[in-house]
């Protein structure tokens, strides 16, 4: 009775397959995509795609414009600006991930526990949270930093600390919805175990708001950093960041614009990327909210 | 109403004791330890037990913890470790001019999102609307560091225009005071106009579809009316969340729009504590900010009664 037609086709494809193409057909996801896909590009190949060393000083070849040999110029101390930025993606990225990833795991954890086991522990679980919420996040993530000492690892660990709460609170509102669902409480009568319905049936169920948190919170992660960056708190030298090289090239921005612009544009399109595939991502998994 | 407001002060106290202890503990973590810090190579043993004694480091860590908050809460919160001078009258100087700041980015934010958020959604899938939602997306996702240093920079290149450098009182002399003032202002509110025209936006559109509204207009009522009166009015709660946490949230933008434009106020304080290891000084502004944040939460929790009568906090 079915015709093979294009809908069946896609609905027979798995989940992420599926979602990938629905993420595709959309105008605004697939410009999220492609931005997105630069920047993975930039960061994986890297040491193929920069012209020179980031740390490689042209003594001679200080503060000059782009050209063939420059294609973004070169910074005060005659380092390519291009190559700078290149693994500046990689940084961004690395320190996005990592971040996240702390943020997403200890909030998937602690909003499990929260949302299935409710009474005192998840008083205490959400106690920490709003603890955690009363600060403004960059300035969290400062002072995380500034008792730490700056450094790489430390910046992702402060920037995952502070974007806890987001995942726990998401996580826990969902598990709250999908536990007093019937097939919840059916897993529950014919006796399966509280850890087998929490990872089995909880977990897939929610993984959509989830999903949509975790790419949000990656482009305000990759803005954390490269303001903490920005600010000489966040990467280190000899290391790039975006937010360092936009900080150091304002000394010289009358005389070399450059140094200000690239770096710029390059965060600006990252996070709009970042936010443009959030949105649409969101528009896919929950169709409701497309308004 | 009185009795909620007196719960929800009672319920700040636990999230306040959390965040002074959070504060304590981070500050624990500081490697090596502050009395280092402060006598650097001419350290030895007798100024060590000294400044121990004068810090009230040689006693156990609850009692430390106990004598800080204890002085803290009646407006000490000691000493810089570089001036000398007593943090709290410095955090409330800098303070007033951090007020300023934020309150002159809110209200640019709501001059530009609300209108372009209400028209966006009266004009949905328009020119119009793509173009706000453009717009809204670009102050969502333009860092305010970025766009700070790409306006000085056009600025001084196209009108060969220079914000002036040494901070002027609003008191003092308002035109100056405003022209330092404006492209911050304008930074930080344009970021935050961004969410609250999305949040405009969509928000309106949930109510535009409500049957009500369907009434309204069968009923004859002017289109302004049934806007303004009806749908904006029942649409402005998420709003007023948002720019509530866009308010707190504004304590932590400063610090790095003040550290650009020179602005001596809360955020550049704390950020010159933390870069010169001034503990009492970050210790007492994280404190304050926290503590503002804490609050004009609460006040937005308040104003949800005014505007939707029907929620009530019995």
């Amino acid at each position: 009775m079915f015709k093979k037609g294009k809908s069946t086709k896609n609905r027979a494809l798995p989940g992420n397959e599926s979602l990938l193409r629905q993420l595709w057909n959309d105008p605004m996801g697939r410009a999220g995509m492609i931005g997105v896909g630069i920047v993975i590009l930039l960061a994986v190949f890297a040491p193929w795609i920069a012209q020179y060393d980031v740390a490689k000083m042209h003594a001679k070849d200080k503060l000059t414009g782009p050209s063939a040999a420059y294609w973004f110029g070169t910074d005060n101390f005659g380092r390519d600006v291009f190559s700078r930025i290149v693994y500046g993606a990689r940084v961004s990225l690395v320190v996005g991930i990592v971040a996240v990833g702390i943020a997403a795991g200890f909030g998937y954890l602690f909003g499990m526990i929260a949302g299935f086991f409710e009474g005192k522990v998840e008083s205490i679980i959400m106690m920490v949270m709003d603890v955690i919420f009363a600060f403004p996040s960059i300035l969290l993530a400062l002072f995380i930093v500034s008792a730490l000492g700056p450094s790489i690892v430390n910046t992702m660990i402060a920037i995952g600390i502070v974007n806890i709460p987001v995942f726990c609170r998401t996580v826990r509102a969902s598990v709250k919805t999908v536990k007093s669902t019937d097939y919840i409480a059916n897993a529950r009568s014919i006796g399966l175990k509280k850890m087998t319905i929490l990872f089995k049936h909880v977990t897939p169920n929610v993984m959509a708001p989830f999903t949509v948190q975790a790419t949000l919170a990656l482009s305000g992660a990759i803005l954390t950093e490269a303001s903490m960056s920005f600010l000489g708190l966040g990467i280190q030298p000899p290391n790039p960041s975006w937010g360092s090289m936009l900080s150091d090239a304002r000394k010289y921005m009358e005389r070399a614009p450059w140094l200000v612009i690239f770096p710029a544009l390059f965060i600006i399109m990252t996070i709009l990327s970042f936010n443009i595939l959030g949105d649409a991502l969101r528009d896919v998994l929950d169709p409701k909210l497309k308004l | 109403m009185r009795d909620y407001i007196i719960r929800r002060l009672l319920m700040l106290i636990p999230i306040l004791i959390g965040v002074s202890i959070a504060i304590f503990v981070i500050m624990q973590l500081i490697p090596g330890d502050v009395v280092s810090g402060i006598l650097g190579i001419e350290e030895t043993p007798e100024l060590r037990a000294m400044w121990e004694a004068k810090l009230g480091l040689d006693k156990p860590l609850v009692e430390q913890y106990f004598s800080w908050i204890g002085k803290a809460v009646t407006g000490d919160f000691g000493e810089s470790f570089r001036t000398g001078e007593p943090v709290f009258p410095e955090i409330m100087k800098r303070f007033k001019i951090s007020a300023e700041l934020a309150l002159l980015a809110c209200v640019i934010a709501w001059i530009i999102a609300l209108p372009l958020g209400i028209l966006s959604s009266l004009k949905r899938n328009s020119v119009i609307d793509r173009i706000v939602r453009v717009v809204a997306l670009l102050g969502v996702s333009v860092p305010n560091f970025a766009s700070a240093t790409l306006l000085i920079l056009f600025f001084s290149k196209a009108f060969n225009y220079y914000s002036p450098v040494k901070y002027v009182g609003l008191f003092e002399n308002f035109g100056t005071n405003m022209e330092i003032m404006i492209l911050p202002a304008f930074i930080l509110g344009s970021v935050m106009a961004g969410s609250v025209m999305r949040m405009t936006r969509s928000s309106m559109l949930e109510v535009l579809r409500q049957d009500y509204i369907k009434a309204v207009r069968a009923k004859g009522a002017p289109e302004r009316v049934t806007i303004f009166r009806h749908a904006f009015k029942n649409s402005s709660i998420p709003i007023v969340t948002l720019i509530g946490m866009q308010i707190g949230g504004l304590m932590g933008g400063t610090v790095v729009i003040e550290q650009i434009f020179s602005i001596p106020g809360l955020g550049q304080y704390t950020l010159t504590g933390i870069s010169q290891r001034d503990f009492p000084v970050v210790q007492g502004c994280v404190l304050f900010i926290a503590f503002v944040y804490v609050i004009v939460n609460l006040l937005v929790d308040i104003l949800y009664t005014y505007i939707d009568p029907r929620i009530s906090y019995s």
